[in-house]
């Protein structure tokens, strides 16, 4: 079976709510529409307070190529247009709309019946991206890159391949295992868009082998579309890294930044982009909603719950059983890459992919010890980096060395800090080098 | 006993010819180095904090010499060595020295923790740079002290420490020099190198929080909410500026007559080293004696 080679570690799988189905989340009282919602240029609203908006109006529209529009995921009136804390920690620009009923617009497909790609035969390339482009959807994995952006590749590059990340590798997390099991055609129709629109002919779908279920649904279901394969894997963190998951399935390696998958040939979405790139396409639904699961081991009903963008964290944590007592650490996403929460007030956005709610006694942080030069970390950098220096360069401001050691390439998986026997903060200070390189790598770059 | 003879020749005359050629080279590239930068350098304090913005104590001292044939040291201070070290070096350079007014590190933050409750815990590197890339960090506050104390790793002269009491960095005004590296280090800017005044009396604000006010008063009880107050009561003299909802005193215009402090509805605006209110206009001479009497307990101090 199939895997990455350099590095990697086996963290405690704990997916709790692998076996529950997805629910329907209920609205929300008042829903905050983040204009951040992406990497890139933020989104310029087109409302202003007052405005009645539907579920699926265009709210904000995009900044930039590198940018993505935000659309009404509820219908109301819009309260204000203010800075709210989001799940980065920081107070920014969002939109806020009371919520009243649930009107949609008019174009949006609401019925459950599956659309293929052969009864549209008029759509191409060009239409479908701009349809992408259009619908807000961006990287739905966690990474939140603008999804249209992806598709069009850089002039030199040729794509060769499409590869669907369906790995979830990131512990407790289950949203991308319950929409392959609950959504294998929808899924499969996006992944032929995907192939469409960067005109290539084959597209794999990568799945970890610890969901069979899933791996033996996809198989079956792929079988009726043309060059489509479902490539099982090894388990091993961090594969639903795109760069890993290249190298996992066609065996070539991402050379360092700033270059990216498509250098190699490869463009690599996530499940859920597929879905709701069938969605955008075929049933004119902007996204406007997304699957997160809320798990943790003291939560009640931990599950799988599709709720609509912008919906507090806090409604979603009383829908599965309110917040635990012995609560620790509240995390927007999974435990291995996800930022504790600093407060529940936060809204969901289009990368939220999971809500992990940690008790007392997992959230403590063992105390640091020396490091004792195991290099364990070393080996376990899935980017074959030496995470031991980074982290004490970083933390004694030595810019210049952490550049030249290739600081950009950390994909901040934490696999090092994971496996330190020392406990170490080493993704701490790797993360804090990372950023300040990349200030002043931008900062040179625009004195040039 | 030829053999011995041979190997002495020969060692010596290779011996000459290399002193001929080291003699040769050492004329012909000769490195000419004004002597007055050894001489400038001898009198600064070595101790390399760039806090004069040259890179160590000999670029300093060779920017001094350049800027005394320019004619004019104005502007040329080392923060560490002050008013002496450069009467020193201006005497060396044959220049006037030039006055210039003394300045100390000034934590423009009030946020204790009692005035600004921590919600939620930091358990990641206790590193302020870390915290910040956490957003908010543990209070709320996204401008103010972060408490991991950068600022006192980064001063070499010990005049910085951490009140584990209020969770804020206190600076002993005795050992600072001015330098700038705490200010340099704290990732929010809220340390301020800031004109130390007249007998070392200044009024600052003691806020970094540009929210609105609305904002700024949910986080902490003495945020400056950027009310304008001040700015009213100073219209005389116009020491105070509102910029992005937070107040700036300017310690050149500032005339000390506290009037902002009592006029502040947040108690953000705060005065150093004034003697007790009630006591200098009951009876104003003892306040001073006082005041003498705790500077040469300071200086003693210091030599020790």
């Amino acid at each position: 079976m199939k895997t990455f080679r350099k590095g990697g570690v086996h963290p405690a799988e704990n997916k709790l709510t692998a076996g529950s189905p997805i629910r329907q989340a209920a609205l929300p009282k008042q829903a905050v529409f983040s204009l951040f919602q992406h990497i890139g240029a933020p989104a310029v609203p087109v409302v202003k307070k007052g405005d009645v908006v539907k579920v699926g109006t265009l709210l904000a529209e995009a900044g930039g190529f590198v940018s993505a529009p935000v659309h009404s995921s509820v219908s109301g009136k819009v309260n204000k247009i203010d800075a709210v804390i989001d799940a980065s920690g920081t107070r920014r620009q969002a939109i806020i709309v009371d919520v009243e009923g649930d009107e949609w617009e008019p174009a949006i497909d609401r019925t459950d019946n599956l659309v293929t790609l052969d009864r549209h035969p008029e759509l191409d390339a060009k239409a479908i991206v701009e349809k992408i482009k259009n619908a807000g959807i961006v990287g739905m994995g966690g990474a939140t890159f603008p999804c249209h952006v992806k598709l069009s590749p850089p002039p030199g590059c040729k794509a060769e391949c499409v590869i669907i990340n369906a790995v979830e590798c990131e512990p407790y997390l289950t949203a991308d295992h319950r929409l392959l099991l609950e959504h294998p055609d929808e899924v499969l129709v996006g992944v032929s868009l995907i192939m469409k629109a960067v005109g290539v002919s084959h597209g794999y779908i990568g799945i970890e082998n610890n969901k069979p279920d899933a791996i033996a649904l996809m198989k079956e279901r792929a079988a009726t579309y043309k060059d489509i394969e479902v490539v099982p894997l090894k388990v091993k963190y961090p594969q639903g890294g795109e760069k890993q998951l290249v190298a996992a399935i066609t065996g070539r390696e991402v050379p360092a930044p700033p270059a990216i998958p498509i250098n190699v040939g490869a463009v690599v979405q996530n499940v859920g982009t597929a879905f709701a790139i069938y969605q955008a396409v075929m049933k004119n639904r902007p996204l406007i909603d997304r699957i997160i699961t809320v798990t943790g081991k003291s939560v009640s009903q931990p599950g799988n719950l599709q709720a609509r963008l912008g919906t507090p964290f806090s409604q979603l944590i009383d829908e599965c059983g309110g917040l635990p007592e012995d609560t620790g650490k509240i995390i927007g996403g999974g435990p291995m890459m996800g930022k504790a929460l600093l407060t529940l007030d936060v809204p969901m956005t289009k990368g939220s992919s999971g809500l992990l709610i940690m008790n007392k006694a997992e959230a403590k942080r063992t105390a640091p010890q020396p490091c004792i030069r195991c290099a364990k970390c070393v080996s376990a950098c899935p980017m074959g980096l030496e995470p031991y220096l980074l982290a004490t360069l970083s933390a004694h401001a030595q810019w210049e060395d952490v550049e030249r050691l290739d600081v950009t390439s950390c994909i901040e998986c934490g696999s090092c800090q994971f496996t330190c026997p020392s406990h170490r903060p080493l993704l701490d200070n790797v993360r804090l080098g990372k950023t300040t390189v990349m200030g002043i790598i931008r900062a040179r770059n625009q004195k040039k | 006993m030829n053999v011995i003879l041979i190997a002495v020749i020969v060692l010596a005359v290779i011996g000459l010819v290399a002193a001929a050629v080291l003699f040769l080279v050492s004329k012909k590239f000769a490195v000419h180095e004004d002597p007055r930068i050894g001489q400038v350098a001898s009198y600064l304090p070595q101790a390399n904090c760039g806090g004069c913005g040259y890179p160590g104590c000999s670029g300093f001292a060779t920017a001094c010499v350049k800027a005394a044939d320019a004619g004019s040291l104005e502007g040329y201070l080392c923060p560490v060595g002050g008013q002496d070290v450069m009467g020193k070096v201006a005497e060396a350079l044959g220049m006037a020295p030039v006055a210039t007014a003394p300045r100390v590190a000034v934590v423009r933050c009030n946020g204790t923790c009692e005035n600004r409750p921590r919600q939620v815990e930091f358990d990641g590197q206790q590193s302020c740079r870390v915290q910040q890339m956490t957003g908010m960090g543990e209070t709320g506050c996204p401008w103010g002290c972060l408490g991991c104390g950068d600022c006192v790793r980064a001063c070499q002269f010990g005049a910085l420490k951490m009140n584990t009491e209020t969770g804020l960095p206190e600076v002993d005004e005795t050992l600072c020099t001015a330098c700038g590296a705490c200010s340099k280090a704290c990732p929010r800017g809220i340390i301020e190198i800031r004109l130390a005044g007249p007998k070392g009396r200044r009024m600052v604000v003691l806020c970094n929080n540009k929210d609105k006010g609305a904002v700024a008063n949910k986080v902490c009880k003495v945020s400056c909410i950027g009310c304008g107050k001040c700015v009213k009561v100073c219209d005389k003299f116009e020491a105070i500026t509102l910029n992005a909802n937070l107040a700036y005193i300017d310690a050149e215009k500032c005339k000390m007559c506290r009037k902002c402090e009592d006029e502040c509805p947040r108690h953000v605006i705060h005065a150093f080293n004034f003697p007790p209110r009630g006591a200098a206009s009951q009876n104003p001479k003892p306040a001073v004696t006082v005041k003498k009497e705790e500077a040469t307990v300071e200086k003693v101090s210091r030599k020790e």
